[in-house]
């Protein structure tokens, strides 16, 4: 396998210092309750509507003890895939920010801070860095409330980053226009008041030069990618329980679904979530929840009764650390043997797993065309750091004229009659050649039909005869169809150089690339190597491989090295 | 909606394998005459049912049905009812299904207050599995599992209900078939979550809840100056605890259901062949 990727890591920067003067690495940090995030994405929205690249990540992570959080942006003109472990100019808002960044600050990094702020009086900045301390507070009360520091911290790093002032204005306005004209008035003058204060106060050469172009890009996450896309498929109804990361999913449908005559349900549990996901389908609507590993966990309850009553579900997980309650705001891809082999009995599913948020949006379109056309459950499976890493894409990235919808063996009216039985019963369980079933919808005069979680036979009803018992496991066992689906899928990015598997059950037969490359290695974010061991069982050959279970997502010049050393250690004996 | 629509017709071929002289036959029939006579047609009725002696239901009935896993007919039902207002929701339960592993579930549909109808079949035991201890069995009730008596107090359904914010609240006897149908009329026809619990006696597992036992002890307050629309007088007779009440206990007259507060009023399964069209819309919020 050769060394670089196309898609997912993107390892254009492998060597530390190598500094494009238009690739900017920034960040702002401090306690939970900051307003970190929230002034992350001005700067972000800031960037992006300046027709720049922009990748975000959120930090949790901490090496002493929690409550510190960070909000990184890697901008540049040029599209950005990753995130690096490299820092140009942070915004530090507490002393903790700065330790806990120390080793991807560099040569000239930035930091900009409050000296009158009591916890920042102390403050070191090494001798290789600049240190600017302006004071947040104090401007920001000047502007208008203390509230709007951040901002005027904002306005310091368009300064340092030479990057126009009035480009913060629209993504402010964005931010609070909710909150009355004045209110973002203020907010532009804090910004201006911190950009004038760097100015006047400090003498550096910082060395950046932030070009604007006339592109227009949008900025999402994961989340709301899939939340989009669950819209764009028709998807009317959503039923789930709040959890990390997931929730974002629930919060971007809340109200939007509504203007397509949609809504969204917050469940008492996830044993509820599914259920009525599962009552909204069998009406005939598109529907699906979303959770993380302890949701899964109580929705597999319900799993085997979706896939044995042949009802379209689209499941999502965005996965977190586990086991158990794990680490809920740290990444880890763990929850795949769960997927392929949760639930007792024998069931066949589909496991769809986007790895880049453009492909969060199409797959979960596709998950719904899956779901019907084949009357399966699909996992629809995402993780933390797709979860809130903000991306930016021109907007036809997600053109809706592409959208297609395929509903399956939906039975029209006039349709029932050919699927009754001898005594005029309506047969949802026919073991037709494909193995795809009549679905009638509840209203279908003629349609009346029972299904159960009972083996049961084409009227679905209970049965415990064994001829209709091997029929019924044959006609699940869905071989037609999930061939055919090959088909169109193995066409998805196999031949190149990283190869991104977004299906995973089924999945493609990758045989002839990975006997053709010299070394094959499965990057995953987990212990055990699950898609590694998956994928040794299918191919009966030895892979290499790269993970990490720290609970914080690969960056790409770590990855680079781990992968040269992957490749060194395999060479060595030949 | 046809109007010659006939209680027979929510009728399977299948015939019931309860036990002969089961409460749930009688229970199961005054649903179907309530179907039918509140002007429902078997196509447009849609039946949940868990998982028990009363989890069968749903195959000896005519009409769109799942018969779900244990304890999560009503999270079903509400998915239903949500997705398609014009369907006619009816879920059945017993006391196991509804009060012990679905009693989450219970408490929040309750709240929640969807129009359907909630008929729970309660014989105070686990019927299917053969005979143990049911949450609305009694303290004293002896079985296979619990040879000393359950030592816990029964859970009060009702009270559970109208803690829960419920709006109609109703007991019935599966052997007073007019009484028994009435009342799920008035359960399907309330705008809102209509709680029926039926006394529907297990002739084989259990001889202290019996039939002779409720003949003798049922007060129909129907015979009564009850009423029903008197919150303070329905929490008398839910918490009383000691007499058998039947009829209509409790109906707020008032209640909107959860759907009509929320607009909902579409049938979900109407959507177009591709994107909604202004689905660029929701690419630009993002700029």
């Amino acid at each position: 396998m050769e060394k670089s990727m196309t898609e997912g890591f993107f390892l254009r920067h492998t060597e530390r210092g190598d500094n494009m003067p238009d690739d900017l690495n920034w960040a702002i940090g401090g306690e939970a309750g900051d307003g970190i995030d929230s002034t992350g994405k001005i700067f972000a929205q800031a960037l992006s509507r300046a027709g720049r690249h922009v990748y975000t990540s959120k930090d949790f992570a901490s090496r002493i003890r929690g409550g510190y959080t960070a909000y990184k942006v890697r901008t540049s003109v040029d599209r950005v895939e990753s995130v690096v472990d490299r820092l140009d100019v942070l915004i530090a808002l507490t002393q903790r920010t700065i330790d806990e960044n120390m080793d991807e600050l560099r040569d000239g990094s930035v930091i900009i801070y409050d000296g009158e702020r009591t916890t920042m009086q102390d403050v070191e900045v090494p001798d290789n860095m600049i240190g600017l301390d302006v004071p947040l507070k104090s401007l920001a009360e000047d502007a208008g409330g203390a509230i709007m520091r951040n901002v005027v911290a904002l306005g310091v790093a368009c300064e340092v980053a030479n990057f126009s002032i009035e480009n913060l204005d629209s993504a402010l306005e964005k931010r609070f226009k909710d909150k009355g004209q004045a209110i973002v008035e203020n907010n532009c003058e804090a910004a201006r008041l911190g950009q004038e204060y760097a100015a006047e106060h400090f003498d550096h050469e910082y060395g950046f030069d932030l070009d604007t172009t006339d592109e227009d890009y949008v900025l999402l996450n994961g989340d709301e990618a899939i939340g989009m896309g669950a819209i764009a498929a028709g998807c009317r109804f959503y039923s789930g329980y709040p959890i990390t990361p997931a929730t974002d999913v629930m919060e971007y449908l809340t109200g939007r679904i509504d203007e397509y005559g949609g809504k969204v349900i917050q469940a008492e549990d996830e044993l509820a979530a599914i259920n009525l996901a599962l009552g909204a389908a069998r009406a005939g609507a598109r529907a699906m929840t979303a959770t993380s590993g302890p949701g899964i966990d109580l929705m597999t309850e319900t799993f085997g009764l979706v896939a044995t009553s042949e009802t379209p579900l689209v499941i999502c997980d965005v996965m977190r650390a586990g086991p158990s309650t794990g680490m809920p705001t740290k990444q880890e891809q763990g929850d795949l043997e769960m997927l392929l082999y949760g639930g007792h009995g024998e069931v066949d599913r589909f496991v769809v797993a986007p790895t880049t948020v453009s492909e969060c949006f199409w797959k979960t379109v596709e998950a719904f065309n899956l779901a019907e056309k084949y009357q399966m459950p699909v996992f629809l499976v995402s993780d933390l750091s797709l979860a809130v890493t903000e991306q930016t894409f021109p907007p036809e990235t997600f053109d809706m004229d592409e959208v297609e919808i395929e509903r399956g063996k939906v039975v029209a009216e006039e349709e029932v009659e050919s699927w009754l039985d001898e005594q005029g019963r309506f047969q949802p369980h026919f073991p037709t050649a494909d193995g795809v079933s009549p679905r009638a919808f509840p209203g279908t005069e003629g349609g009346a039909h029972m299904t159960t979680g009972l083996e049961h036979d084409a009227l679905g009803r209970r049965t415990e005869d064994t001829e209709v018992r091997v029929e019924q496991v044959e006609k699940r066992k869905h071989e037609g169809p999930m061939r055919e689906a090959l088909e169109f899928l193995a066409e998805d990015g196999l031949d190149v150089r990283f190869i991104s598997v977004p299906y995973i059950s089924p999945r493609p037969d990758l045989s002839e690339e990975i006997a053709a490359a010299e070394t094959t290695i499965v990057v995953e974010c987990n212990a055990k190597g699950q898609f590694a061991d998956v994928l040794e069982h299918d191919v009966l050959e030895r892979v290499e491989r790269v993970n990490k279970y720290n609970g914080v997502r690969f960056e790409a010049d770590e990855l680079a090295s781990e992968i040269r050393d992957a490749v060194d250690t395999q060479e060595v004996p030949q | 909606m046809s109007s010659d629509i006939r209680f027979t017709d929510f009728k399977s071929d299948k015939q019931p394998t309860w036990c002969p002289g089961c409460g749930d036959f009688g229970t199961m029939n005054g649903m179907m005459k309530a179907l039918a006579e509140t002007g429902n047609d078997p196509d447009c009725t849609f039946i949940v049912a868990g998982i028990g002696c009363s989890g069968k239901i749903g195959t000896y009935m005519h009409s769109y049905a799942l018969h779900g896993v244990h304890g999560r007919a009503l999270p079903v039902g509400i998915g239903v009812k949500l997705a398609n207002p014009d369907l006619e929701v009816m879920v059945a339960g017993g006391d196991g299904d509804g009060y012990s592993i679905g009693a989450g579930h219970f408490v929040h549909a309750v709240r929640r207050n969807v129009d359907m109808s909630y008929v729970v079949m309660d014989n105070r035991i686990y019927g299917l599995t053969k005979g143990q201890a049911s949450p609305t069995s009694r303290e004293d009730f002896e079985t296979s599992t619990s040879p000393e008596g359950t030592t816990m107090p029964p859970v009060n359904p009702l009270a559970l209900a109208l803690a829960s914010g419920a709006t109609f609240i109703a007991q019935t006897f599966s052997s007073d078939s007019q009484r028994h149908t009435e009342v799920v009329k008035e359960a399907i026809e309330h705008d809102g979550f209509g709680l029926v619990n039926v006394y529907s006696p297990c002739v084989t597992f259990n001889d202290v809840d019996t039939y002779d036992y409720f003949r003798d002890t049922i007060v129909d307050l129907g015979e009564t100056d009850h009423d029903p629309t008197d919150k303070a007088a329905a929490r008398e007779k839910i918490v009383d605890g000691e007499t058998e009440y039947t009829g209509i206990i409790y109906q707020d007259e008032n209640s909107t259901p959860w759907e009509q507060r929320e607009g909902l009023d579409g049938n979900m399964a109407d959507i177009p062949d591709g994107a909604p069209e202004d689905a660029m819309d929701l690419v630009r919020e993002f700029y």
